[in-house]
């Protein structure tokens, strides 16, 4: 089905931008404006999974300020300790976790960059349930790429991008690689 | 990452710096209310220990715990050990349990490299006979990075009964491994007879090299060694070798004090200087667990 050059492939040219600088902008600021038409905007906290879930939880509370002048707390959640894949992959570097907000009673959205497997969002969960016990947990992701492996969704999601599992999507943000777009190879 | 952790010796710049890095990820998890992560569920450590040490026992059991592993402590008194069995049928027995890692300690140098040839579990070294004791020099190395942001470069002096310590000895290879400098101050009965081999300047006179120290360090006077007649008495080994009050005031400003413990006060330290706030002995012990557990997680990855 999904043979190299097959029409019904979903698949772009290999290395095509599919979301650009201010696709992105729009995304956030979206996604942003969904989070307030939720409410409970003081009860907020916004935390990044390393690596580039982490400005994308900064740009995320800027347009909240934005949008409704409220200041949301962001702080940074490591999963490395949590993941699966341990005794697989072997272990890897690990990153700080910064949580700014005790975290019970509030709600804490989850921010990433791509939302894959899901795995990566179970592992984030349970680092979460070991702060505290927060109200609820929500998701954005800028990007939902399906092929879901575990029961999970996002609450909010910039771009919902179909692709094959042998695509690779790479999200590129200036704060890290000095600019802005998600390439899909 | 290596297979197991015998010796400072077989750690590079890099292996430390990889250690010392991951450790500073687990020192925060001490100050959590849910101190645990839950990386080595459904791993067993044992903490075979055919030496007493409570410290550096509780130290491992927490780092393992801390990481959701099952821990088993073994010590020789009171176990089959002290019934007559050898290491190789502990070891054997402890395969066959399916161990994941083992802890040694042990009075015998090179027992932990013993030990790797009849298990498959990894092995650390908690310390064998006067030879090694690597967690030691790494939590030591940790602390130091800590306070001063590097390690390249200082100077630090390692005070006492260097010749039959082997946290000196560990300590000294991981501290040249990161290019510090070091002098080694002992009493002659105690100082080693090839210092060229430490890659350390040695001095008797603890006086002459105080104002050129960033970190001294204090090495516990084994009370044996005294029925051996290596020193006089306690008395003459303070008055020469120990740390008090007027030699803490002639260190430069921003020397730490460092000590493995446990501590004979009024011997190598007065209580005065153990207590003082450049004396970092607590933080030794609270970054020790980290360092642990981060060896225990570079190690054991990968094995599924």
């Amino acid at each position: 089905m999904t043979s190299p050059g097959s029409p019904q492939q979903v698949s772009p040219q290999a290395d095509a931008g599919v979301l650009s600088a201010d696709d992105m902008g729009r995304a956030v600021r979206r996604m942003a404006h969904e989070i307030v038409e939720r409410g409970n905007l003081d009860q907020l906290v916004l935390l990044g999974i390393r690596t580039r879930g982490v400005p994308l939880a900064e740009r995320l509370a800027a347009a909240l300020l934005d949008i409704a002048g409220t200041h949301v707390p962001v702080g940074s959640l490591d999963t490395t300790l949590y993941r699966d894949d341990y005794a697989s992959a072997g272990p890897r570097p690990l990153a700080e976790t910064v949580v700014p907000v005790d975290v019970d009673g509030r709600e804490v959205i989850l921010a990433d960059d791509v939302l894959y497997t899901g795995r990566t969002i179970r592992a984030a969960m349970d680092a979460v349930m070991d702060l505290g016990r927060p109200q609820a947990i929500r998701l954005a992701v800028l990007v939902d790429r399906g092929h879901r492996e575990l029961p999970i969704r996002a609450d909010y999601v910039g771009k919902n991008m179909p692709t094959a599992p042998e695509q690779s999507v790479r999200v590129r943000l200036v704060e890290i690689d000095g600019t802005d777009e998600v390439v899909v190879a | 990452m290596m297979k197991h952790l015998l010796s400072m010796e077989d750690l590079s710049a890099e292996d430390v710096t990889q250690i010392l890095d991951t450790a500073a990820g687990f020192v925060d998890l001490g100050e959590r209310t849910v101190k645990k992560v839950p990386t080595l569920r459904g791993r067993t450590v044992c903490n075979l220990f055919y030496e007493d040490s409570t410290r550096t026992r509780i130290s491992f059991e927490l780092a393992a715990k801390r990481l959701s592993a099952d821990v088993l402590n073994f010590s020789a008194k009171g176990s089959s050990v002290s019934k007559g069995e050898s290491l190789k049928d502990t070891a054997l027995t402890l395969q066959a349990m399916g161990v994941d890692a083992i802890v040694l300690r042990h009075s015998e140098s090179g027992a932990p490299l013993t030990l790797t040839q009849w298990v498959d579990a990894h092995v650390l070294n908690a310390g064998d006979g006067s030879h090694q004791h690597p967690t030691q020099a790494l939590l030591d190395l940790f602390t130091i990075r800590q306070r001063f942001d590097r390690i390249e470069g200082l100077r630090v002096a390692i005070v006492g009964d260097v010749l039959h310590s082997r946290v000196a000895r560990s300590l000294v290879q991981g501290l040249r491994t990161m290019d510090a400098e070091v002098t080694l101050v002992a009493p002659p009965t105690l100082a080693p007879p090839r210092p060229e081999a430490w890659g350390a300047a040695v001095s008797t006179d603890l006086d002459a090299v105080l104002d050129k120290t960033d970190v001294l360090y204090l090495l516990r006077v084994q009370r044996e060694r005294m029925a051996q007649q290596f020193f006089p008495s306690p008395r003459e080994y303070a008055r020469l070798w120990g740390a008090d009050r007027d030699r803490l005031a002639r260190l430069p400003q921003g020397a730490i004090v460092m000590h493995p413990g446990p501590m004979n006060r009024g011997m190598e330290i007065t209580a005065e200087v153990a207590d003082a706030p450049n004396a970092v002995i607590g933080e030794q012990v609270r970054n020790g667990i980290a360092v642990r557990m981060s060896c225990l997680y570079l190690l054991l990855g990968g094995d599924g």
